[in-house]
């Protein structure tokens, strides 16, 4: 599944990120690479999504959140 | 510069508050807000600790010292080529984890680094403690300096680590990579040290080739490397970075309870996926509707001032038998113009406080991830929403904030939006044209012009991204800041140099288009003439009342206003009053005389709402296009977008004429 399929308020690992190269490095620059844990905090219905990783909030296109790839993880 | 100057540079992530420690340390008005972006140029200032001289260079914030966006390569090229000494790295504690991977690249050039830690409240407030022994020797044992940058708290600390550490040796790497890394890191640093003796960041330079970085293999080419960096290592190189960042958060922070954060709560109104829209357009609403009324009520005391100075200066002058066209030129010319001008400074002041604490908020950055659907459908990512907003201030900054975009293509796009926004100097025309035809829904009017500006540029990015083919749509990556209790004085600062911009326009530009304005309706060829039918003026503009009168505008004297006001939007409003002798055009005697000048001419509410969208629409002030040419680095689009807008303008304000006519 991708973040836009995530549900609001649960909390998520990444399992990969499938986007142009690019956006790729500057995900991971930002921290959101493969295993990192995020939660998802808020979601539109056109795909924009509200996620927060390591302290930080980020905002996102549809675009991008469907390129992440997630699994389902524990609060903990 | 003298040599004995140390050389610091302010680096960091966006919005971590580098800007409003570089204010605090050097006295500078630079503006902050709470969105990341706002300082998109470097900026150079001077501090002095016990009688050693610093020049400081606050730089953009950026998250990692590649180069994706404009500001990341100014900031990256200035840490590196210029002769820095110190590294001072702002960090926001409360997203310490986030912080440090730029601290990591930044410890890898092997330049003297200082940490300074901001934002130490809120990291108290969210029940957060950092361990200050154990961080320091973590990040190999760099001094590590808590300040608040607001409250001016660890300045003076700062500034002495600053001193004392630019000469210290830098200790060894801090984060050691796998063995098979750091065994290509050490071969590829022995290329470096064969092909470039002289260069000093090895470790840094061996890195970025095994990342591949672009910029690094095109100013090193390092002959024998292709065969050690046989792929690009980065992804492994970022892992391992946060690996051992996870480390050190695991050693130095600690969570004490978990209160909920008050910033989410706040979201989950402003960011509600169904109210989000209407919540923010709802805020603007409020923010003219209190530029309006307020404005309105600090008015009075302007004009009574106004007023008086224009008795004083007549029965001064006169008292001192100065010449008659003295009389006028001071009068008629500059009190009126200028004078005229001042009388709204209440409402320029009541916008910029308003924006300011919107800007200071926090609430900025959400508004990209609010309005992103909207923009997503002219292809457009919510981040070119930023700029617009800004537009209602002014267009010059919002041209600029358009850097934050990290395409071309959007920018220009995004550039050619801007000044639909209608900025602050098209207030006075509004407030004034709306209070004289419509005086029972002057602010709906009003408020109609902004939503038709904002109406237009959302049309003009639909039809631009269908001819360009805008690809942009769902790409936005905003950071989300906490709010925050908008500060005091960051506001007073914002809002004093707002309202020291606007004066020092009434007092130069404003000033000589008064003047000319003046000079052009009281003489001709053959001198001072009587009859401003005579006057230069009513040459020019007779010319051009064919070309203006299916808009409504058929007069030589709007022509003239018009084209004075590319040298600022206000100076419309003041060559109208130079234009008709009105001397306080914003008070209710002024206005009434306005009319009746007007009337003479068959001029009507539709006439002046034709005006106020030509107003609106036209070709944007001077200082815009310079900005335009200076950003775009293009004349040929400069120009496209001064014709673009000037037909467009032309068009819109026929169109409503004549159907305005046809209606009323």
């Amino acid at each position: 599944m991708t973040l836009l399929e995530g549900q609001k308020g649960n909390f998520y690992r990444v399992v990969q990120v499938r986007e142009r190269e690019s956006v790729q490095r500057r995900l991971e620059a930002l921290g959101i690479l493969e295993g990192t844990k995020l939660e998802i905090l808020n979601h539109k219905k056109n795909g924009s999504t509200i996620i927060k990783v390591r302290g930080t909030r980020w905002a996102m296109g549809r675009k991008i959140a469907g390129g992440i790839e997630v699994e389902e993880c524990s609060d903990e | 510069m003298s040599d004995d100057r140390i050389q610091v540079a302010f680096v960091g992530n966006p919005n971590c508050g580098k800007t409003t420690l570089f204010n605090a340390l050097t006295g500078a008005n630079l503006k902050v807000a709470n969105w990341p972006g706002v300082t998109v140029e470097k900026k150079t200032g001077v501090a002095n600790y016990k009688g050693q001289k610093m020049n400081l260079v606050d730089l953009p914030g950026i998250y990692s010292l590649t180069s994706y966006s404009i500001e990341e390569t100014v900031s990256r090229n200035c840490v590196m080529e210029d002769d820095i000494d110190v590294i001072v790295n702002v960090v926001d504690a409360s997203s310490l984890e986030r912080n440090l991977y730029l601290t990591m690249q930044l410890l890898e050039l092997g330049k003297p680094v200082i940490l300074a830690l901001n934002m130490m409240d809120i990291v108290k407030e969210r029940g957060m403690e950092i361990d200050m022994h154990r961080l320091p020797e973590v990040l190999g044992e760099i001094p590590v300096v808590p300040v608040s940058a607001r409250q001016r708290r660890g300045l003076n600390v700062l500034l002495h680590a600053v001193k004392h550490h630019y000469e210290e040796e830098v200790h060894g790497p801090v984060v050691r990579y796998s063995a098979q890394l750091e065994e290509k890191i050490s071969q590829l640093e022995e290329l470096t040290a064969n092909q470039y003796p002289d260069l000093n960041f090895r470790r840094w330079t061996a890195i970025k080739y095994l990342e591949r970085d672009p910029q690094t293999m095109h100013q090193y080419p390092l002959e024998g490397a292709e065969k050690i960096a046989d792929r690009s290592y980065e992804k492994e190189i970022i892992n391992q970075k946060y690996d051992y960042i996870e480390e050190v958060i695991e050693e130095t922070l600690f969570y004490r309870g978990n209160k909920e954060d008050k910033t989410d709560k706040v979201d989950r109104i402003l960011t509600h996926p169904v109210w989000g829209v209407p919540v923010f357009l709802g805020i603007m609403a409020l923010v003219f509707f209190f530029t309006f009324t307020i404005g309105d009520a600090l008015k009075g005391v302007f004009e009574v001032g106004l007023d008086r100075l224009l008795s004083f200066m007549s029965v001064f002058l006169t008292d001192l038998h100065a010449s008659d066209w003295v009389i006028s030129l001071v009068v008629d010319g500059i009190i009126s113009g200028v004078g005229g001008i001042l009388t709204f400074l209440p409402n320029i002041f009541i916008l910029f406080l308003a924006l300011g604490i919107l800007e200071d908020s926090g609430y900025m950055a959400r508004v990209a991830y609010v309005m992103d659907g909207i923009m997503g459908k002219v292809g457009l990512s919510g981040k070119a929403f930023l700029p617009m907003v800004l537009g209602f201030g002014c267009t010059v900054p919002a041209v600029m904030a358009s850097r934050t975009l990290e395409s071309e293509k959007d920018r220009r796009r995004t550039i050619l939006l801007t000044p639909f926004m209608s900025c602050s100097a098209r207030l006075p025309i509004y407030v004034l044209f709306s209070s004289i035809f419509f005086p029972h829904a002057a602010m709906f009017v009003a408020f109609s012009l902004y939503v038709i500006g904002m109406g237009m540029a959302i049309l003009i990015a639909k039809i631009s991204s269908k001819i360009s083919r805008g690809e942009n749509d769902g790409t936005l990556l905003i950071e989300l800041p906490e709010y925050k209790m908008p500060n005091a004085r960051t506001i007073a600062i914002y809002v004093w140099e707002k309202v020291k911009d606007y004066l020092t326009k009434a007092g130069t530009t404003i000033f000589v288009a008064s003047i000319i304005i003046w000079f052009i309706l009281n003489f001709n060829a053959g001198g001072m003439v009587t009859d401003v039918k005579e006057s230069f003026g009513a040459m020019l503009g007779h010319w051009l009342e064919p070309i203006l009168a299916p808009a409504g505008l058929g007069m030589w004297q709007i022509a003239v206003a018009l084209i004075s006001g590319l040298s600022a939007k206000e100076v419309v409003v003041s060559s109208f009053s130079v234009l008709f002798g009105v001397n306080n055009v914003n008070s209710a005697v002024g206005m009434s005389s306005m009319a009746a000048a007007l009337e003479q001419f068959g001029f009507g509410p539709v006439n002046a709402y034709a005006l106020m969208i030509f107003c609106l629409l036209y070709t944007p002030c001077m200082a815009t296009i310079g900005t335009v040419k200076k950003e775009s680095n293009s004349t040929k689009f400069t120009v496209f977008v001064i014709c673009f807008q000037l037909l467009l303008a032309y068009v819109a304000s026929v169109l409503v004429y004549q159907v305005g006519s046809l209606l009323f």
